[in-house]
């Protein structure tokens, strides 16, 4: 581009494009109370729906006796299995090609899973009726631990597939075997690892822990028996999906389904799957005549709905003794609970765990992934991350620590020894992607220049004489993780949830007089689509951001798309809204071109408008244009000025990160601090800084707490012990420290406008980094390896085992 | 169970209402009258989504009957705005200072936020962040939100200063 | 999380409110912030079918001083302690446990009668309470009668209160100008109940302790005092000897549970530690005319 004048400077500020601070849309609304999320929607008539859930992880279920509920005043009706069968909708299809109980067939898998379904006049009948509907249940041994669950004499907990030998995803070796999911080569890595001058060993366990937005999952159905419409309303981060879903399952035709998502209230990947909530409160309203909501509580969320991780990974990796990594290998026994819900595309059953070369150049690599059920809750999201990304990040992160103690390195000195080159971009990974490009190097060396890294090590060491001499009881730990995410899933070629390609679309209309609606297939929940979306068309076409409507979540009017997670929006819907701005120009070029009377070719885009090349005096505004389009009868052209783009992308973006946590822990109690972190990330081209900035603080604060102590427990008997937020851990503003952010720009070469997507990044590199500050504090005294969450008691324990406590 | 006759004020407006006497505040705003600012995160009195303010004190409205109310002056995110009548400070400064996401958490915070001002118009960072551990945000890792408060006990200071 | 129904009632009187709790027997629970009971109630494991509300009671209210002892009515809440210039230069101890109690909100409404009423282990004022030597005055039927904190605690929500009696004030002892006192907790984050804590409030004179009382929350069914502790330090420099006395009587105090907070072994060891850290900021503060 050539120079601009401060004129030009002044009208590109104007329209508060790509890489300005726009300050939100959406805050007025929020600030003020008048948001609409799904439990502020009251419509006429409306009923409240509630389950009867089971106390037993597993149990069979004898007999279920409604009678006293249904005679309760204000109790509309009770559903069990019985009454779903005839519909066929007693079961249901999981994104992950399983089946789920809807409402439980004959018995039950986990606590809290759903066992009637009473519909009342409101939520207060309701409750009263789930305390008089009786259940027989006869409880059956409980498996909670994976390994176990494949032991020969396991009991069998899915009955109904017990025989089957082929599961979705190919074999299965036991009853409670779901899949085996293989990449790389398993011979040459375990020839790499035979002749490895060091091997490095470890089981790293990422615990079991829950996206937990602050507003649960809930919705409101509403069957309009009159046209024959079905109208869902609901906390959905993929509404179209739903609405296939919806539509295969209930046989409803499509078009007669409307699928809305209004304000979500955070999503992270707890709104992803379907839910028996949202089939009963169809069915309900299909029985019943009326709206019935359905909205959980947050016991039921924590219990029930979208897990993420619970991934047990055994590693080995492989290097010279100088510090050249040679080979990875990885087997993941992965717990999946009692169905198989997970959310990931389905040729991906552990999702994109493949990405856990991670940042280095690792020639040779295997991994093996075994599905398991238990007695716990489906699900398998990914908690603001890309499919399994999360845990494959803390396996590469932690086995690289754990490598450098074994050569007895420093962790960052070996990471920049295997760091990909940037010459290397793009890069063929051994378990097959290509990452599109990165500059790993010059990332860490700006974080270890901006955090003082040599310093650090420096006072660490002085606090650990002093320790040493008895002077203190707090050890610091200096935790580095650099990541590499895979996201914006993905090209359609590879990439689909049943079936649905995952592609996304952005449909734009320009009205006459030169404002906008854009509408996409995905949703904001909270990441702020409406602000950014129209600022990457604002570049893009020259109309100013707060002239362009960013309109998601209708079915009826937006355009198919496949939703928000897994940080796909950006890459993904973002590069549809630019190419989709970019047909829109094609047009108006040739509009401009006709009122300037000059050829297409001697027009230039410049901002805002075409301007004849030499003649810079002569230009016609996109305003202008735009009213042309609707008042001029063009040769050639047909009037208005509306475009479509369905973007399938080419690849994956491959965002990165460069991060550094310095911790205090004190030995005796277990308390941590966090005295510093330092994060650094590309993202390729920075839509808007400040939504990354606030992107990073609330991803780095919710990988705090799954580092530090937020997890979904079960006692052997198979009860959550986790179930409010007393004991599942949330930091308030207290615990939480303030978050440093930078970043560098590597712009994804096959994206229209080079953008990577940042939402998730924070969470995939932020567990490792605290989890390796622990660990590293440790390391003087001889620990490899300490399971999370890093809790009090955990790390208390730590100290104890190594001899801290004299 | 006999229903209650309760009556109290709203947003400086007087409110009537038939309840059973469990309905809990959280319910009967959102319900009954139709303020869905307030929201339900937790129903265990941990968040704070539900914050609204009870005769001068911050209450987490999920853990509160409306009969207990009875006769209070209740402010919720709605009955809140700056002396003009438009937008307040916090509200202004939540927007500039990116201090909301999904906006859930948002109307308490902000509700709480508006007495912690009151009763400390100039707090140090500290205490901001002690005075919101009532509340939890799972968007923003709270940074943002701190400044915006900080912000706006600054620009309360300087609408005070200007009016003196 | 929907509470099952319940008659209401707000007398305006202690009269009344016993008479109500007469009437509904164990039908009838006392409602006062709410903020123990209420979640409960959600949860349907407490279903009183009477919920007796106390707010409009002006006598529960209130903080005096009666000589050598402060009074606090039941209804006074942890904000208000907290903000009272009286309690902070009187018995300041009250003060620094109010503070490290769950968070802002619940401080506003729950009360320091709940506090010490509920019975709940996970409480931390019961300890603090035993730890002053207060004593808790309780109103029924046959009139009042005043129970020591020491002796009011019998089983995990089971106290000395009889079911038709209302603790309507809170006796606490002043200390002694210049003692040194501590409340120490460590909690997971704000808004947890303690994983342990101490409290402790004693005496020195030309460097010798002349008093001490230490009581512990969240260790056992009830909170622990236990005499043998203070004792232990009585008559020392509070020089490490005597120090690991008062920890080793009461380590022998504590019985544990293991919960989400951690195993047994780790409650005894943070125990421990803050009680160890309780007794020295204790000493620190003690003469400083702090107390
Ligand atoms: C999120 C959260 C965190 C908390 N953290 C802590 C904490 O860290 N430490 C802590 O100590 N507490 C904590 N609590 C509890 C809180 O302090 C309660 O407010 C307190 O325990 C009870 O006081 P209340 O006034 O709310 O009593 P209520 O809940 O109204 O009553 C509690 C019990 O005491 C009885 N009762 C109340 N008043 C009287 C009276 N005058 N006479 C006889 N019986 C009476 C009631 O019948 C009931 O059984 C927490 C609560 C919440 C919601
Ligand atoms: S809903 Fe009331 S505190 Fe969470
Ligand atoms: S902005 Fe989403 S919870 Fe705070």
């Amino acid at each position: 581009m050539t120079e601009q004048s401060p004129v030009d400077l002044d009208r590109a500020e104007k329209l508060q494009g790509l890489g300005c601070r726009r300050k939100r849309v959406e805050d007025a609304r929020f600030t003020q109370g008048k948001g609409n999320y799904v439990d502020d929607m009251k419509l006429k008539g409306m009923l409240f729906g509630d389950f009867v859930r089971s106390p037993y992880a597993h149990a069979r279920v004898k007999s279920i006796d409604a009678e006293a509920a249904k005679a309760l005043p204000g109790v509309v009706a009770v559903l069990t299995a019985d009454d779903l069968r005839p519909l066929n909708l007693h079961w249901m299809p999981t994104l992950a090609g399983d089946k789920q109980m809807v409402l439980a067939d004959g018995k039950v898998l986990y606590q809290g899973q759903e066992v009637a379904f009473v519909i009342a006049e409101n939520r207060y009948i309701a409750a009263d009726a789930v305390d008089l509907v009786e259940v027989e249940y006869e409880a059956l041994p409980v498996v909670t631990d994976p390994f176990k669950a494949l032991a020969d004499d396991a009991p069998v907990l899915r009955e109904d597939i017990a025989d089957q030998k082929e599961g979705a995803h190919g074999p299965r070796r036991h009853p409670n075997h779901i899949f085996t999911w293989e990449q790389g080569d398993k011979a040459a890595t375990e020839a790499v690892l035979a002749g490895a001058e060091v091997v490095a060993e470890e089981m790293i366990y990422y615990h079991r822990t829950h996206p937990c937005p602050l507003e649960t999952c809930g919705c409101v159905a509403s069957m309009d028996k009159v046209n024959g419409k079905l109208t869902l309303w609901g906390t959905f981060q993929a509404p179209h999906a739903v609405r296939t879903v919806a539509s295969l399952i209930s046989g409803i035709a499509e078009h007669n389904i409307r699928v809305v998502s209004p304000d979500i209230g955070g999503g992270f990947g707890n709104k992803v799957g379907v839910y028996p909530g949202y089939i009963c409160a169809v069915v309900a309203s299909i029985v019943t005549g009326v709206p019935v909501k359905w909205v959980e509580d947050r016991m039921d969320n924590l219990m029930t709905t979208a897990f993420a991780r619970d991934y047990w990974m055994q590693g080995k990796i492989a290097a010279t003794k100088d510090g050249r990594i040679t080979g990875l290998w990885c087997h993941v026994t992965a717990d999946h609970g009692g169905f198989d819900a997970c959310a990931d595309p389905t040729k991906f059953p552990a999702g994109f765990f493949n990405i856990c070369t991670g940042s280095y150049d690792i020639p040779t690599a295997w991994l093996a992934v075994d599905g398991v059920y238990t007695n716990k809750a489906p699900g398998g999201v990914a908690y603001r991350c890309s499919f399994r990304v999360t845990e494959a990040s803390y396996f590469i992160e932690r086995m690289v620590d754990i490598l450098a103690i074994k050569l007895g390195m420093d962790p960052v000195e070996l990471r920049l020894k295997n760091f990909i080159r940037k010459d290397q971009f793009p890069y063929q990974s051994a378990l097959g992607w290509e990452y599109d490009s990165g500059d790993y190097h010059t990332a860490m060396e700006k974080a270890l220049a901006a955090v003082d890294y040599a310093g650090l090590r420096r006072e660490q060491a002085e606090r650990l004489d002093a320790f040493k001499r008895g002077e203190t009881r707090k050890l610091i730990g200096i935790g580095v993780s650099f990541f590499t995410e895979i996201v914006g899933a993905g090209p359609v070629k590879n990439c689909d949830i049943l079936g649905l390609g995952m592609f996304d679309s952005c449909e734009i209309r320009i009205h006459p007089t030169g404002s906008a609606i854009a509408r996409l297939g995905t949703i904001s929940q909270g990441q702020g689509h409406a602000t950014t979306f129209a600022q990457i068309l604002a570049s893009e076409i020259g109309i100013p951001a707060d002239a362009i409507t960013v309109e998601e979540g209708d079915t009826d009017t937006a355009p198919y798309g496949l939703g928000t997670y897994g940080s796909r929006s950006t890459p993904v819907a973002g590069a549809a809204t630019a190419m989709a701005g970019r047909k829109i120009r094609a047009k108006a070029q040739m509009i401009a071109a006709y009122l300037l009377e000059v050829h297409d070719d001697d027009i230039e885009w410049d901002i805002d408008r075409f301007v004849v090349k030499g003649a810079p005096e002569r230009f016609k505004t996109m305003t202008e244009i735009a009213f042309a389009a609707y008042n001029q009868a063009i040769p050639g052209l047909e009037p208005g000025l509306e475009a479509v783009s369905y973007y399938d992308p080419p690849n994956m973006t491959y965002p990165f990160g460069a991060y550094v946590c310095v911790m205090e822990i004190d030995v005796d109690t277990g308390e941590t601090e966090i005295r510093r972190f330092y994060a650094l990330d590309d993202c390729g081209t920075r839509i808007n800084p400040m939504i990354i900035e606030g992107q990073v603080h609330g991803g780095l604060t919710e990988a705090l707490a799954i580092a530090m102590g937020q997890e979904i427990a079960y006692d052997e008997n198979g009860n959550v012990m986790t179930a409010t937020l007393m004991d599942f851990f949330m930091p308030t503003a207290v615990e939480t420290p303030t978050w440093e952010t930078d970043h560098t720009v590597t712009p994804s070469p096959h994206h229209p406008i080079g953008a990577k997507g940042v939402g998730e990044s924070p969470n995939v590199g932020g567990v490792s980094a605290f989890s390796n500050a622990v660990n590293d504090a440790f390391r003087p005294f001889g620990l490899t390896h300490a399971q999370m969450p890093h809790d009090h008691w955990r790390i208390w324990r730590t100290a104890q085992q190594l001899g801290l406590h004299g | 169970m006999d229903k209650l006759h309760v009556k109290l004020q709203v947003n400086g407006k007087p409110v009537e209402a038939l309840v059973e006497p469990r309905l809990l505040l959280i319910h009967f705003l959102r319900e009954e009258l139709g303020l869905t600012g307030p929201h339900i995160g937790c129903e265990t009195s941990h968040c704070g989504a539900c914050t609204v303010d009870i005769g001068g004190r911050s209450v987490k409205s999920c853990t509160v009957f409306t009969a207990q109310a009875n006769g209070a002056e209740i402010t919720t995110i709605e009955g809140i705005e700056g002396a003009d009548g438009g937008l307040h400070a916090l509200q202004e400064m939540f927007r500039e200072h990116h201090g909301l996401q999904c906006g859930f958490c948002t109307p308490g915070m902000i509700t709480r936020a508006w007495r912690l001002l009151e009763e400390n118009p100039d707090p140090s960072e500290a205490e901001i962040r002690q005075g919101m551990a009532g509340n939890l945000c799972r968007c923003t890792g709270y940074q943002n939100i701190v400044k915006a408060i900080r912000a706006a006990a600054d620009a309360r200071q300087a609408q005070q200063e200007a009016a003196e | 999380m929907i509470p099952g129904n319940f008659a209401y009632h707000r007398p305006a009187d202690v009269a009344a409110a016993a008479r109500l709790l007469q009437e509904h027997g164990d039908e009838a629970q006392l409602l006062a912030g709410g903020h123990s009971l209420i979640p409960m109630m959600k949860l349907r494991m407490a279903q009183p079918s009477h919920l007796i509300d106390l707010q409009d009671i002006a006598g529960l209210k209130g903080i005096s001083r009666d000589g050598a002892r402060l009074v606090i009515g039941a209804m006074t809440t942890q904000h208000e302690l907290i903000g009272d210039a009286l309690v902070a230069a009187a018995v300041p101890l009250l003060r620094e446990a109010a503070l490290q109690i769950a968070d802002p909100q619940v401080r506003y409404v729950g009360t320091i009668g709940g506090n010490v009423a509920n019975g709940d282990p996970g409480n931390d004022m019961p300890g603090v309470m035993q730890c002053l030597d207060a004593s808790f005055e309780l109103t029924g039927p046959g009139g009042t009668r005043e129970v020591a904190a020491r002796a009011f605690y019998e089983a995990a929500f089971t106290t000395a209160r009889a079911e038709d009696e209302i603790l309507t004030r809170i006796i606490v002892p002043i200390p002694k100008p210049g003692s040194g006192y501590a409340y120490l907790k460590q909690k997971r984050k704000i808004g947890d109940y303690a994983t342990a804590a101490a409290a402790v409030l004693l005496a020195v004179e030309s460097g010798r302790c002349t008093s001490a009382a230490i009581a512990m929350t969240n260790l056992a069914a009830t909170p622990v005092f236990t005499e043998a502790a203070g004792a232990a330090l009585v008559g020392t420099t509070l020089d490490e000897a005597a120090v690991g006395a008062a920890v080793a009587a009461m380590l022998a105090a504590i019985d544990p549970a293991t919960d989400n907070r951690g195993p047994v072994e780790f409650k005894k060891h943070v125990a421990g530690l803050m009680l160890r850290r309780a007794i020295a900021e204790a000493a620190g503060r003690a003469g400083r005319g702090t107390a």
